[in-house]
């Protein structure tokens, strides 16, 4: 009995604040825009009985969807978030490897330590974070002064509200993300798998290419997604740094309901973005489970 | 048939005899320290071209820094290492005549085991079609030829070994060092692999260089023994002769069981000696003695166990003979050790082969017996 | 041991700085005089004052923090549940969509999870307030502190509930007097985790708070979209040294706790 309660607890509780709403997101996704609150019809007359079922069923139709299709902002966002996604993921893999790699390569007791120092960010405010790079990007700004003073530029670089501040901006926020599996990847790699690279005539560069780099493949596929898979999604960061110029679908979602009060298309540009999202997310969760297999 | 150090013969492979033979490996000096930890203490060493040399010594006595200064991880701090008479202080470990065999094996896990072992080829400028036909060369070596397409993971621990083997052997290098090579293996695999290496190492003709733990490995393995203690070679030699002629009391201790009697020593002879252990008792006879020791200095006895002879009356052609009381049995199976009191507490080990069944054991626990051996049996130790 | 190659240690460096500077400036601009954030005019502590005597931000600042600390216990209660469920429930009907929906908030983007919680509230009638801040920020709250406690029941020694059991506790008995106290860091970790992540949460909580509750990344958004403004350093400094001193004196601890425990463990 008390295993039951146990079990339904949060089981309920996940169906009614996940489930459902996601199953009412779809439906709404089907429906068409009214303009009264709520701004969508039809309802589900549970009253009418199996009559009313079939009445729901039959209004619902795919406009929404071919909405999206007629109107290139949408087709145009998606692209350009997926763009953006997979760019600024190969960079921060390209930022973090290093990182990683001196952190597996550094003496034992300072381990702990700088792990710490790599999660402490993640732990602090994303907003905030992304907020310090307004007046370290703007026109007027410290990274302009700075670039002006030694004489790099004479005019201010635009770098506020155009894509490489979202670029900065996602690279900064999720390096963490990308840090973390690349290094228990590196860190739990056997010294002598390297010796041995070097003794049988590999250069220091060769046995890194060969054998460090082939062996972090996990980490580095763990770390991808987990930075791929929200930045397709991110809103703030495009918000704040990007500008009008940075098209990404979460910001369209985000004004779609807003701004434009369009439910309907909003529920079925989310509807879209985690179809998208759906390959990703099952191959990572592949991985993981392959990983746990090779570990245990 | 007398216990003496066998001497070398003409014919028998024994080039450290040779004063003309050049040595493939010199140690010259060479001392490496670990911040204030001194790992090796001005050690000289040569190995010859086609020995199984095999350094010895309980863990932490240096023995594996050697081996990772010849395979090029570590350099000497001081001294200087050449190997085919080039000084190999500034040639990193890729480019140097040597392979290495590790301990953990480090077999590359993302590659299968052909691909581990042309790892070392892919490397070098050998033709493709040439790596081929070295691998299946290599694989046949070892008996691995139905593995070739699994990865490391997929092989039992003993095959592990021999792609370990395989692959450092594949380069055909001029040294091999062999990291404890057999330490992950139980004890009847050990046996057979200890001789497919030194079947392999004569096939070869490589120089091969074992670092071990196992007196009984370096002893069935090796050409020469090195015996090491905290940095420094306490004795170099082929195994009989660390075994029967151990020249300090470490050695004599460290390889195999051996029974210690403190005492004072009195020239008799040429190469004879007395020595005196207790007051009131007949001193020890020693002949064939090659120390040379002053009188009255202190010295050890040091006598092997199977040496000893346990009877129940005092044997007439034996010049030493010691009265004691047996106090423990240990039986083995093919032999019987016996610890023996001797009057005033000296407890000495014998080891007698059980010809006859054990119904028919002689002694029993609390019986006083003669213990008895013979003038040469064993050797005098000054440190 | 070798020593840190110079290839290492500058990519450290590089790395830390890059994570680091941005923060460094941003509290450093907070005891900025001027009103403009780019340009340094001298030391002073004038917008701490200024932010303790606008009534908005504190307002937010308490809904917040209320709304943190209900969400998070009542999230690590259901997360712990949950974890334990899913380690050690055995077999039920639909355990599969059970996991499914643990692990699926985790990695779904924000604007889908505050849309659909938004279009529920609204299909049953539920005004949005305090009250819907809370159950959104629970429901994904609850799935990474059953991920964190789920990961350490993983790793637990099943036997040591079996003894307890055999030694005569209650199922429950047994949860409360063995399983909890040893899984208790990674409760505590996965209500710390849940306290940040609603402190932190903008998309989830515009979407779910009503007019008369703002939280205060909301208040923040509207503000820092129009511009840089020093009062929002101060109030970003803040923040960040209440997390950077809460973070670092938990780690102390349990690293405490664990040295501890491996002394008692030697000395017996």
């Amino acid at each position: 009995m008390k295993r039951i309660a146990l079990i339904l607890l949060p089981y309920s509780w996940l169906v009614a604040l996940f489930l459902v709403p996601f199953l009412i997101v779809i439906k709404i996704s089907l429906s068409d825009i009214a303009l009264a609150i709520p701004p969508y019809t039809p309802n589900l007359d549970l009253s009418a009985g199996w009559q009313g079922f079939k009445d729901f069923i039959s209004q619902l139709d795919f406009d929404n969807f071919v909405f999206l299709t007629t109107d290139d902002l949408y087709w145009k966002a998606y692209l350009s978030s997926l763009r953006i996604a997979v760019v600024s993921t190969l960079i921060t893999l390209l930022v973090a490897y290093p990182i990683a790699y001196g952190m597996a390569r550094a003496p034992e007791e300072w381990r702990p330590t700088l792990m710490m120092l790599v999660i402490l960010p993640f732990w602090s405010s994303f907003l905030i974070r992304v907020y310090s790079w307004k007046a370290i990007l703007a026109n007027e700004g410290l990274l302009n002064q700075l670039l002006i003073a030694i004489g790099v530029i004479d005019e201010p670089l635009l770098i506020l509200n155009t894509p490489t501040a979202v670029y900065i901006g996602i690279v900064y926020t999720y390096l963490p993300f990308m840090v973390l599996p690349l290094y228990s990847t590196l860190e739990k790699l056997d010294a002598s798998l390297l010796e041995a690279a070097e003794d049988l005539g590999c250069t220091r560069f060769q046995a890194f290419w060969l054998v460090t780099f082939p062996l972090s493949r996990n980490g580095i596929i763990a770390g991808c997604f987990l930075v791929f898979i929200p930045v397709m999604g991110e809103f703030v960061i495009p918000a704040l740094l990007g500008g009008s110029q940075t098209l990404m679908i979460g910001k369209v979602l985000w004004e779609e309901f807003f701004s434009n009060r369009d439910w309907p298309v909003a529920s079925a540009v989310a509807v879209i973005l985690l179809a998208l999202l759906v390959i990703p997310i099952v191959l990572f969760q592949r991985n993981e489970e392959k990983q746990r297999e090779a570990e245990g | 048939m007398a216990d003496t150090t066998p001497m070398p013969h003409e014919g028998i492979f024994a080039p450290w005899d040779d004063p003309d033979a050049v040595p493939l490996i010199r140690f010259r000096n060479v001392t490496k320290r670990f911040g204030d930890f001194t790992a090796i203490d001005d050690l000289t060493l040569d190995i010859y071209e086609r020995e199984f040399f095999a350094l010895l010594g309980p863990s932490g006595c240096g023995k594996t820094t050697m081996m990772r200064m010849l395979a090029g991880f570590e350099t000497p701090t001081e001294g200087v290492i050449e190997i085919g008479g080039r000084d190999m202080a500034r040639v990193p470990p890729n480019q140097r005549p040597v392979n290495m065999m590790f301990q953990s094996y480090a077999l590359f896990p993302h590659l299968s085991v052909y691909d581990n072992i042309a790892f070392g080829l892919k490397r070098s400028d050998m033709p493709k079609d040439q790596i081929a036909d070295r691998v299946a060369e290599m694989l046949r070596l070892t008996r691995l030829e139905k593995f070739a397409k699994r990865k490391p993971h997929m092989i039992s621990g003993g095959q592990r070994q021999r792609v370990a083997l395989a692959r450092s052997l594949a380069k055909a290098p001029k040294l091999l060092l062999l990291d404890e090579p057999l330490g992950a293996l139980d004890k009847k695999l050990r046996e057979e692999t200890q001789f497919e290496l030194m079947d392999i190492q004569e096939k070869t003709g490589t120089t091969f260089v074992i670092v071990t733990h196992d007196q009984e490995e370096a002893m069935t393995v090796a050409t020469r023994v090195a015996v090491m203690d905290a940095g420094r070679i306490e004795q170099v030699d082929t195994p009989p002769a660390i075994y029967e002629g151990p020249k300090t009391v470490y050695v004599a201790d460290f390889i195999g069981d051996v029974n210690l009697i403190e005492g004072t020593a009195t020239k008799t002879g040429e190469h004879a000696y007395d020595v005196a252990y207790a007051a009131g008792r007949d001193p020890i006879k020693v002949s064939e003695c090659m120390a040379e020791v002053a009188d009255g200095s202190a010295v050890t006895f040091a006598i092997r166990p199977e040496k000893l002879l346990v009877t129940r009356e005092r044997p007439e052609d034996r010049p030493n003979a010691l009265e004691g009381t047996i106090i423990d049995i240990g039986y083995l199976g093919n032999l019987s050790t016996y610890h023996v009191e001797l009057p005033g507490g000296q407890m000495v080990k014998a080891t007698m082969t059980n010809a006859s069944r054990i119904s028919r054991r002689d002694f029993t626990w609390e019986d006083k017996v003669w213990v008895s051996f013979r003038a040469s049996a064993g050797v005098v130790l000054t440190e | 041991m070798r020593r840190i190659s110079w290839f290492n240690a500058t990519s450290l460096t590089l790395g830390f700085a890059f994570l680091y500077m941005p923060m460094v400036i941003l509290v450093v601009y907070s005891f900025n005089e001027s009103k403009l954030v780019t340009v340094w005019a001298g030391f002073s502590t004038k917008w701490y004052g200024e932010l303790f005597r606008n009534e908005a931000f504190l307002d937010a600042a308490w809904v917040t923090i209320r709304v943190a600390v209900v969400s998070s216990t009542l999230a690590t209660i259901l997360g712990t549940a949950a974890a334990y469920v899913l380690v050690r429930g055995g077999r039920f009907f639909g355990k599969t969509l059970f996991s499914g929906m643990i692990y699926a908030p985790l990695v779904m983007p924000d604007v889908i999870l505050g849309l659909s919680l938004l279009l529920l509230f609204i299909a049953v009638g539920l005004d949005r307030g305090m009250l819907t801040i809370i159950l959104a920020h629970t429901t994904f709250s609850m799935c990474y502190v059953a991920v964190v406690v789920s990961s350490r029941l993983v790793s637990f020694d099943r036997s040591l509930e079996e003894a307890a059991l055999d030694l005569g506790c209650t199922p429950f008995d047994a949860f409360r007097s063995v399983t909890l106290p040893i899984i208790a860091p990674a409760v505590i970790s996965g209500w710390l985790l849940g306290f940040t992540l609603s402190l932190d949460d903008l998309v989830i909580a515009s979407f779910t708070s009503g007019p008369s509750s703002t939280t205060l990344p909301i208040k923040i958004f509207s503000a820092v979209r129009l511009g840089v403004s020093p009062e929002i350093n101060a109030l970003s400094s803040i923040l960040i040294g209440l997390v950077t001193i809460g973070v670092i004196s938990f780690s102390i601890t349990t690293k405490r706790a664990a040295v501890r425990r491996r002394l008692e463990e030697n000395a017996t």
